[in-house]
């Protein structure tokens, strides 16, 4: 009598296991590693020493005068609050223009889709560091944009775009625009345009059309893209770097320069921890959306 | 657990249940189904969709295990074996030819897990993709081939390994009337030539009473009725397989009395018929009586009357639908004249002819 | 003749117009960096004219040969790393019934994905500190395998689940057994979905900035890091030249990519 068949219980674990094991210890370990940094004291030559405190979560919102007394100080909240607005910014910054390019694009023909989602996708996967140093080209005094108009006798003077709030959102848009337009178009292609024509033929006008049907069928990829821009954006470090000179810190800056130059591991970590909370709200918050839409249409 | 030697009977299945899920989610797939299926038959799992004939069929092939029951290939019990073990071969609903293979490689590739010899694979495939009319596409890629292609490609791939029981899951549902009217002469010719059992689920009944030597009818994970397709047609056993297969009009009646087993039954204006008494119904109990429309006859002399309700072209025939004096409707199903009008019109009071030997009484 | 006024449903004045600046504002970019590439001027932002002087500079530069060798061992290594263990968990998450504690498999796996870089950056600088591992190309081969491995994961799982369980099962009862079924048939089908996941991978792998930043050490400087370095000393046509090189590779590379996907969508 021949063997009942193998259990492919066994087989299934065996076949996770390399992927469980590996981000479990080099991602999962190292976070907790990051939370346990938080709560320890900072070593003046870069790293941590052992003891618990708060401090670094104090650090955050006071600073500690001659007497030891806590001051508030707003340095590092603003830095956050720049973070938090820029962050904003570059997402509706990206969801204005996004929007009705990714309607245009649901509306061709699936080949002239399949080409401008491509063009979409090019500079996505192209580096992001020589991406926003381009801008550099573009945004710096007598660089591609001030040349053309100084000659052209528009302006007589730089108009110094450059290390500016105004240049770090303009790199962040261009960072992560593609995550924008992607899930949107994701939704708007699904869209059946009979509904459209339905409301029309209902005496809807195109822009009532927009308001009651496209929009609303389309939220769910406008939730989604704004959650993909706003995550990176609010971690960026390049864009706030190279374009907003080191001047106009954000929270990606922050933290890397206390692992870096600054060295104090346990702040750099309870910021990081910060920065780990807020997103891991707003993915929750969009989790929460996405399954009560799921649960809304019954798919 | 020593079955009875048995040769003729090439798969039997014994007491089978499949459940899926379990507590409030628990759906009984199948349920207590057991058929015993004859060597060198063209058997036909007939029923609609969600009945169980497809859970039943991968069952057979191996691809879902039983929730309890035993099949039996030629007196071997395969519960317990891997498809890749069993000698069956399944012809699937939408074929599944390998794409990245072409027309041979697919055919061969049985020959070559069975670890046959290369120049025998190469003969047998040739030879099966004559039999199915298919050998000068040998080098092609599935894609390259239409659906009525691609179908004779899967059935060569099943037959050429030359299995014990070929296994076909509502093979000609892809394809379109006039090839599935052709195909089904050509499954029935080809299964004659090969002598190879055949189990074929359908939910098509004219498919089923086209080629089948016998049917299973399923509903609801229970087999309802097995028999030759006349026996189906004719002689349905219960109000499922009544109204499944073909047309059917149900009629309350009473019975009046019983002698040798045959039944006198009461309709509206008093009109009797005799038939056979199914069941266990004592007298002065109603029954339900099955009749196809279009064995009823209009005839004026009858003392069963009615009044046209409304008329049906079909091109054929017309249906009537007719009230008859205890409020029951019925429909009679009437061939036109050789000018294709109807003989009679709406509104029109007609007298009913039903044949005794016309009649079925329902067990249930 | 008067012109006839059409209204065409589902359009809106002005979508294309913004669909063209859209566009140009996500290429004007790029090009004005492969235009001045070929800048002779050595302030890089001021054209002078045309010339390829500082494609030879670069090209002859040893700083940059080694920063390129760097980038091309970590990328090559973490993937094949990365695309075998996604395409095993993705055959264990893809085939098969549903089971308990699926969706936190697939969760962790795209751990890396939601995660901020600077985050898992810091993180894993801080792991590597605690266990004493000494920062060099190992240490970033291991980061990048990690986040790595859902880019690879998802287009393998996505070809899996486009593939129809029929050709499997077709493949056992014409007698293949597990292994047969594997190299035969689920391997060569699913292969589009694993060449796309390697790809992506290592595209991911070159680009990656921040984290290489911080889990490199002395003598590890991968390309992006010695472009960075290059800008912050101030900018020069050298760094116009390397980007441009960079940026066209992985439009090469990302059109391949995109015409496998396509050929994996027809096949599939």
């Amino acid at each position: 009598m021949e063997l009942p068949r193998r259990n492919p219980v066994t087989r299934r674990w065996l076949a996770l296991s390399p992927a469980i094991v590996v981000v479990s210890i080099f991602m999962i370990l190292p976070m907790i590693i990051l939370l346990v940094f938080s709560f320890m004291e900072a070593d003046p030559y870069g790293g941590v020493d052992p003891g618990f405190t708060t401090e670094a979560y104090v650090q955050i919102l006071y600073e500690r005068d001659f007497d030891d007394l806590l001051i508030f100080d707003p340095v590092y909240l603003n830095i956050i609050g720049r973070s938090v607005l820029l962050a904003l910014l570059a997402t509706i910054g990206c969801l204005v223009l996004g929007l009705p390019v990714a309607y245009f694009i649901a509306r061709q023909s699936s080949r002239t889709q399949s080409l401008l989602l491509y063009l979409i996708t090019i500079p996505f996967w192209t580096n992001l560091l020589v991406r926003t140093y381009a801008w550099i080209l573009l945004l710096s005094s007598d660089g591609v944009i001030e040349q053309p108009l100084k000659f052209l006798g528009v302006i007589d003077e730089s108009l110094d775009m450059m290390y500016t709030n105004g240049a770090v959102a303009v790199g962040l848009i261009y960072s992560y625009l593609p995550l924008m337009v992607l899930p949107i178009y994701a939704s708007l292609e699904k869209l059946d345009f009979r509904l459209i024509e339905a409301a029309h033929d209902l005496y809807a006008d195109r822009f009532r059309v927009a308001r009651y049907v496209i929009f609303p069928l389309a939220a769910p990829g406008i939730v989604a893209g704004c959650i993909l821009v706003l995550v990176p954006s609010l971690g960026a470090f390049i864009a706030p770097d190279l374009l907003g000179g080191g001047k106009k810190l954000m929270l990606g800056s922050l933290i890397q320069v206390q692992f870096a130059s600054a060295r104090n591991w346990p702040f750099g970590s309870a910021v990081a921890i910060c920065l780990l909370a807020l997103v891991m709200m707003m993915l929750m918050y969009q989790a929460r959306i996405a399954s009560k839409r799921r649960r809304e249409t019954g798919d | 657990m020593n079955p009875v030697i048995n040769s003729n009977i090439a798969v039997s299945v014994r007491n089978i249940s499949k459940h899926f899920g379990g507590g409030k989610e628990l759906v009984k797939a199948l349920d207590g189904v057991s058929i015993d299926i004859s060597d060198n038959e063209f058997f036909t799992l007939l029923g609609p969709s969600g009945c169980g004939k497809t859970t039943l069929l991968r069952l057979i092939a191996g691809f879902e295990l039983s929730t309890v029951g035993e099949i039996f290939l030629y007196d071997e019990e395969i519960e317990n074996l891997p498809p890749h073990k069993r000698s069956i071969n399944t012809v699937f609903q939408h074929y599944a030819l390998f794409p990245h293979m072409t027309v041979e490689e697919n055919v061969g590739f049985g020959l070559r897990m069975l670890n046959r010899d290369p120049t025998e694979i190469k003969r047998r495939s040739m030879e099966t993709l004559e039999l199915v009319k298919m050998d000068q596409f040998a080098n092609r890629k599935p894609v390259q081939l239409s659906g009525g292609q691609q179908q004779r490609i899967a059935l060569a791939r099943a037959l050429a390994p030359e299995p014990k029981v070929l296994l076909l899951d509502e093979p000609l549902s892809a394809l379109d009337l006039k090839l599935r009217q052709a195909m089904r002469m050509e499954l029935k010719n080809l299964q004659r030539e090969t002598g190879i059992t055949f189990i074929f689920v359908t939910h098509d009944q004219e498919e089923a009473l086209t080629m089948s030597d016998r049917i299973a009818v399923m509903s609801a994970g229970k087999i309802q009725q097995v028999g030759g397709p006349m026996d189906i047609y004719e002689r349905p056993i219960n109000r499922f397989v009544a109204d499944f297969i073909g047309d059917s009009n149900f009629l309350q009646a009473k019975i009046e009395s019983v002698l040798d087993n045959q039944a006198n039954c009461l309709l509206s204006d008093n009109f009797s018929i005799c038939t056979s008494l199914v069941g266990t119904h004592p007298t002065g109990s109603t029954v339900t009586l099955a009749i196809r429309p279009e064995k009823i006859k209009l005839n004026d002399e009858s003392t069963l009357r009615g009044d046209i309700q409304e008329t049906v072209y079909l091109g054929t025939d017309t249906n009537y639908i007719i009230k008859l004096n205890d409020s029951t409707t019925i429909t009679v199903r009437d061939q036109n004249g050789v000018t294709g009008d109807a003989r009679y019109s709406k509104g029109q009071s007609v007298g009913l002819h039903i044949p005794d030997s016309s009649v079925r009484m329902l067990a249930d | 003749m008067a012109k006839k006024k059409i209204y065409k449903i589902g359009d809106y004045p002005g979508l294309t117009g913004w669909t063209v600046f859209f566009f140009a504002y996500l290429y004007m970019p790029m090009i004005v960096l492969v235009v001045y590439s070929f800048n002779e001027s050595r302030r890089a932002q001021i054209w002078k004219g045309f010339s390829l002087d500082w494609y030879v500079k670069a090209f002859s530069n040893d700083d940059i040969q080694s920063a390129a060798l760097n980038s091309l061992i970590v990328a090559v290594i973490a993937t094949v790393f990365a695309t075998v263990i996604s395409t095993l968990a993705a055959l264990a998450l893809a085939r098969g019934r549903q089971f308990r504690g699926q969706a936190a498999v697939t969760g962790l796996i795209s751990l890396p994905l939601v995660v901020p870089e600077i985050a898992t950056a810091v993180a894993t600088l801080s792991f590597f500190a605690v266990i004493g591992f000494k920062l060099g190309l190992v240490s970033i081969i291991i980061a990048h395998t990690v986040f790595c491995i859902p880019f690879a994961f998802l287009p393998i799982r996505a070809r899996l689940q486009g593939m129809d369980d029929a050709y499997e099962q077709a493949a056992s009862d014409l007698y293949a057994n597990d292994w047969q079924t594997f190299r035969y048939v689920t391997l060569p089908l699913m292969m589009p979905g694993v060449v796309a996941g390697a790809m992506l991978a290592f595209i991911i792998s070159i680009d990656d900035f921040i984290i290489t930043l911080m889990v490199s050490g002395a003598g590890s400087t991968t390309l992006p890091l010695y472009i960075y370095g290059m800008i912050r000393q101030g900018i020069t046509p050298e760094v116009n030249v390397i980007s441009t090189v960079m940026l066209v590779l992985s439009i090469i590379f990302i059109t391949v990519y995109w015409f496998v996907s396509k050929k994996a969508e027809e096949t599939g």
